[in-house]
Formats: C-alpha cells, structure tokens, sequence
C-alpha cells in the first residue's frame, strides 16, 4: 500500500516538473508583460501600458500581420500541395517514385541556417530576391515535407479496399476522394496544417535571411527590437501570440483525435 | 441482370501467369462458385470481371456487351469485400446510399431505396448506426444491401463469409442463398471452402495454376471429376494409379479395378481411379454380395470416431485407403483387424494418367 502511495506521488511530482519546465518561463514573461517595471523589478505592480504601447507600435503590429498572413498562406498552400502530393505515393506506382520519396525527407534534417542560405543564393540568381514573397516561397518549402510526412503516416492506416468499394458504387476519382478518402485521412491534414503553420509562425533564421527592413516578419522584427533594446511590448506581443496559439491548438485537440479512430 | 461471359481470358504478372486463357460461361441469375486454393487466380479472375484490372488478352462481355476495358465504375457491379469495406466514416444508411447518391438520385427515391434494401437482409432498424457499431454477421448484411441496392447487373462476392465464425457462417450462406433467390442476381462468388461452393452454386468452377481444370454443377463435379486435383480438392478421394484395361485399371501388383464412368482411355496407357470415401462399404467377411464389385483386403490402421460416423484407415501393401461409415449401428471395427472393401464399378471414375 505505503509504496503504491509512493510511486503515485512520485507520479504526479514528475507532472508537475514537467509542466513547470515547459510552462513557467512563459508564464514569468506573460506575468512582466502585465508589471510597472520594465526590468522584471518587484514588486509585482498591474499595469497594461505595454499593451497600450504595443498599439502605437506600427513596426511590430505591421510585422504581426505579415507574420500571421504568411502562415495562413503557407499552411493553405503546403497542406493543399503535400496532401495531393501524398494521395499520389500512396496510389500510383511511376519511375522514380522511390528515389522522389527518400529525397523528400531530408530537407527537415538539413540545419534551417544552410538552407535559409541556399535559398537567399538562389532567389537573387532568379531574380525573386528578398521581400515577403520570398518568405512566403521558402516557408512553403520548408513546411511541405512534415505535411507529407504526416498525411502519408495516416494513409498507412487507410484500407484500400474502401476506395475500391466506392468505384464498384459507381463514384468517380473525385467522388471517391472526396466522400472516402478525405474524410479518412482529415485528422492527419489537419495535423500537417498545424505542423505547416508552426514551421511558418516560429520560423526566424530562414525569414532573416530573406527579409528586408519594411518587408519583414514577426520573429525577425521581435530580434531586431531586442538588438535596439528590450522593451516589455515584447512580452506583450509575446503573450498575445502565446494566447491565441494556444488556443487554436486546444480547439483543434478538442474536435480532432489525432491518430485515432473517429 | 445478366450474364457473364468469360472467353479465353489471360492476365500475366511480369513471369507470372495468373490467368491462362479462361474461359467460362455464367448464365443469368444463377449462383456461381470460384473454387480453388490460394494463388489458382480465382480472386484475379474476380477483379476482372469487376473491372479492378483488365487482361492482357480475352474477352469479358456482361448481358452481351464487351466490358474488358470498361473501368470498375462504369461496369454496374455489386461487389462484396473479404473484409466488407465498409465506409468508416458514415451511418449504415448513408453505406447503403453511397451508390444511389454518387449517381445524383432524388433523396426522396434514396431513403425508399435504402430502406428496402435494409429491410431485405433484416436490418430495416439499424441504419443509424455507424460500422463499428454492428456485428460481423450485421456487417457483412450491411455490405450485401450496398452491393445490390444500385440493382447491379451481376453480383461479386471475394470470400464474403471468410471472417465469420462457422455457426454465423451456415446462417449467412442460407441467408445470401435466400436473398439472391429473391432478386434473381447473377451471382459470381469466390471461396476456398468446398462446402460453401457445394452447398450454395448452381454451378462450379474449379481453378488451379490460373487455368481452369473443370466446371459443372456440384454433383456432377463431385460425382465424375476429371482429374485427380478436381477429385481430391472437391471432396475427399481415394486414388489408384496404374494402366487402362479400357474398363478400369489394372494396379502394379496385378489387380484389377473396374470403373464405370470417366475418360475414355486406349488400353495401356496410364490412368487413375477415384473412389470417394463413403461409397466403400468394409466388412470382416467376403461373404457373397454382388460379383462385379471392386474387392480389395487389408488390415484397419486406425479409426477416427466423429459421432454420426466413422473413419477408418486401411492399409493394403503399401497405400492407405479412407473409409467413412455412417455408424447405424454399434458394432464397430477394431484397429489391427482384417477386412473386406467393396464398391461398385459404377462408384468408380476413370481419370486420364497426367
């Protein structure tokens, strides 16, 4: 009895720990956002200046936009093109579909500073340059891979016979797409959606490479600030975009069981 | 509803021929049995008349017209799956509709539809019930009335009861019987149970090696097959080897076996006979039955006792033959004891030695 009490509490200790190794830095911040001081000096004292302040700020509210506008973009794009890209390996058998499926995997291996590099070479050999279209290209190409990564990993789990079943109902290519297979493997677009949104949301050292002083993202413009001087409009635009994001993953957690069955 | 004819149908897979030149007529409405082991190109043959895969050569014509480069979802089929293929993420009712829906039919006309189609294979109250809600028997139910309410030509079914315990299979098999009795469906139907294709068809068609080695209905496969794989592979068979005396065989050791039915043979090529278990009556004495019977002595090796009957094995210099016996009575043979085995001519199918 005494040492299944043991172990259980042992249990719940290691949570906790866990929790708070993941948490409490960002809880600190999202605390300082709301404190007087701008030195994280106590005592804690309320304040909502920064956020006051954070409105007048235009850089970084315009650069919130580009950020939150690329990701949307990205995320529509790269889940759109990746899960087509991984109905076509999953159904068809064409020369070089092998060699084409272990290529795509190592651009996730590949350090984000060389291929932030690779790609800032390239777009001023084409002519594209830098700018947000530039960003927007290479956040796509980053973020392909982990959609195609996890929607194949939900095809796995899909019987092909219900796509034979569907044509032997007479339903077109489209009708059995559409009606059976998506439906299937929805929980695992989603989920490549989320991985595609936060490869775009997070990602610093490829849009520095790529951006330019007005053309630039959230991280990047977060980083030149800090570089000028920390002020605590960061922690509160840092906690706005912690809340919101935890929010939209929260909601998507509650109507999508990753993985399981539906 | 309609026919299927398949002529001289072959499917290679790189080296492998799955299917070689097959030809088999299935007339309208009757029950049909694809019968063999896995890898005799059954199932293949099956996906060709579905339209899943087109042969390399042949011809495969549904009420008359040529269907063998008409893909699946042109074809008209029903088909049910080994594993029922049920779509996960609809209600029972909306399976049933997939069909009826994807051709654009009125709602009104779909829900009537479904509904008799439930109401057909006794699942009128279950259609607001998701798949894995149901058992395998409700299931395999739910798979049928999908397969058949878009009022098919022909009717495929890959091994439908396969997954099912074998108390829900016999149900099942007089249940489908029934159904497809009621609608009149060509029906094309895929098993490597003998029984199943015995009990159920009309007709048979044996396949081995991707050809097919004989067709017929069940009887006449069972009662005069035309090689020993169809006599041993339908059915349990005793087989002597040894040369035609143009009436039956003669064995190594000399004696002679008179058949009845079967090829026609020149004397003193090789040949075989075949014997079906039950047809052999054993007894301890020669006695004075009829003179023409076949007459062979051994000696009981073993017995299997299965209630209703009971197998006997008896050696006889070297072969071992398989005696079943309906037990009437109570006497019984023993193991080691010394018998008689007759059976009539008439029992007896000559087969062309291969």
């Amino acid at each position: 009895m005494a040492t299944t009490r043991i172990l259980e509490w042992c249990g719940r200790l290691y949570i906790w720990l866990l929790l708070a190794f993941l948490y409490l830095p960002v809880i600190i911040m999202a605390l300082m956002s709301f404190n007087v001081s701008p030195f994280y000096q106590l005592p804690f004292e309320w304040t909502t200046e920064w956020y006051a302040l954070l409105w007048q700020n235009d850089q970084l509210i315009s650069a919130t936009w580009n950020s939150i506008e690329i990701a949307i973009i990205t995320t529509i794009i790269s889940t759109v093109l990746g899960s087509a890209a991984s109905l076509a390996l999953y159904r068809y058998e064409f020369r070089g579909k092998k060699v084409l499926q272990a290529l795509l995997f190592p651009p996730i291996a590949i350090p984000w500073l060389i291929t932030g590099t690779a790609m800032l070479i390239f777009f001023f050999g084409v002519g594209i340059g830098r700018g947000l279209f530039a960003i927007l290209l290479g956040h796509v190409a980053l973020a392909l891979p982990y959609v195609i990564v996890v929607v194949s990993a939900r095809l796995q789990t899909f019987a092909p016979e219900l796509e034979e079943a569907a044509r032997s109902l007479g339903a077109n290519q489209w009708q059995v797409t559409s009606r059976v297979t998506l439906p299937w493997i929805m929980p695992g677009v989603i989920a490549g959606g989320l991985f595609a949104f936060a490869v775009s949301f997070d990602q610093f050292v490829v849009s520095y490479f790529l951006s330019t002083p007005g053309q630039t993202t959230l991280p990047v413009e977060i980083y030149a600030a800090i570089r000028k001087g920390f002020t605590p409009e960061i922690n509160a635009v840092s906690t706005i975009i912690i809340v919101v994001s935890m929010a939209l993953m929260l909601l998507t957690a509650r109507f999508f069981k990753f993985g399981g069955e539906k | 509803m309609a026919g299927v004819q398949v002529s001289n149908l072959s499917r290679s897979f790189g080296a492998h021929k799955a299917l070689d030149d097959v030809s088999i007529d299935f007339a309208d409405g009757g029950f049909y049995a694809l019968l063999g082991p896995s890898g005799s190109g059954k199932t293949t043959l099956l996906r060709q008349i579905a339209g899943f895969d087109f042969p390399d050569s042949g011809r495969i014509a549904i009420g008359g017209e040529s269907v063998e480069r008409v893909p699946v979802e042109k074809r008209r089929i029903g088909m049910v799956f080994q594993n029922y293929a049920l779509f996960p993420n609809m209600s029972v009712g909306d399976n049933v509709a997939f069909g009826l829906s994807v051709r654009g039919e009125a709602k009104a006309t779909i829900a009537n539809e479904v509904q008799r189609a439930l109401d057909l294979v006794q699942l009128g109250k279950l259609g607001g019930r998701r798949p894995h809600q149901l058992s395998g028997g409700q299931r395999q139910r739910v798979a049928l009335a999908r397969a058949i309410v878009t009022k098919p030509r022909v009717l495929l079914l890959d091994e439908p009861l396969g997954a099912l315990d074998k108390a829900l299979r016999v149900d099942m098999q007089i249940e489908l019987k029934r159904i497809q009795r009621e609608i009149g469906i060509t029906t094309i139907f895929v098993t490597h149970d003998q029984e199943e294709a015995l009990t159920m068809s009309d007709r048979i068609g044996i396949l081995r090696d991707g050809r097919l080695v004989q067709e017929g209905p069940p009887e006449e496969i069972y009662d005069r097959p035309k090689s020993e794989f169809a006599a041993t592979f339908l059915g349990d068979a005793n087989i002597f080897r040894g040369e035609t005396t143009g009436t039956g065989i003669r064995l190594p050791d000399g004696t002679a076996i008179a058949a009845g039915a079967g090829a026609a043979l020149a004397a003193g090529a090789k040949a075989s006979c075949a014997v079906r278990p039950e047809r052999i009556r054993i007894a301890t004495d020669s006695g004075t039955s009829d003179p023409n019977a076949n007459m062979l002595r051994g000696q009981v090796s073993k017995r299997i006792f299965a209630g209703n009957n009971s197998t006997y094995f008896v050696d006889r210099g070297g072969q071992t033959l398989k005696v079943i016996v309906q037990n009437t009575g109570i006497e019984r043979l023993a193991e080691g004891q010394k018998v008689v085995l007759r059976w009539s001519p008439e029992s007896t199918v000559l087969i062309a030695g291969s």
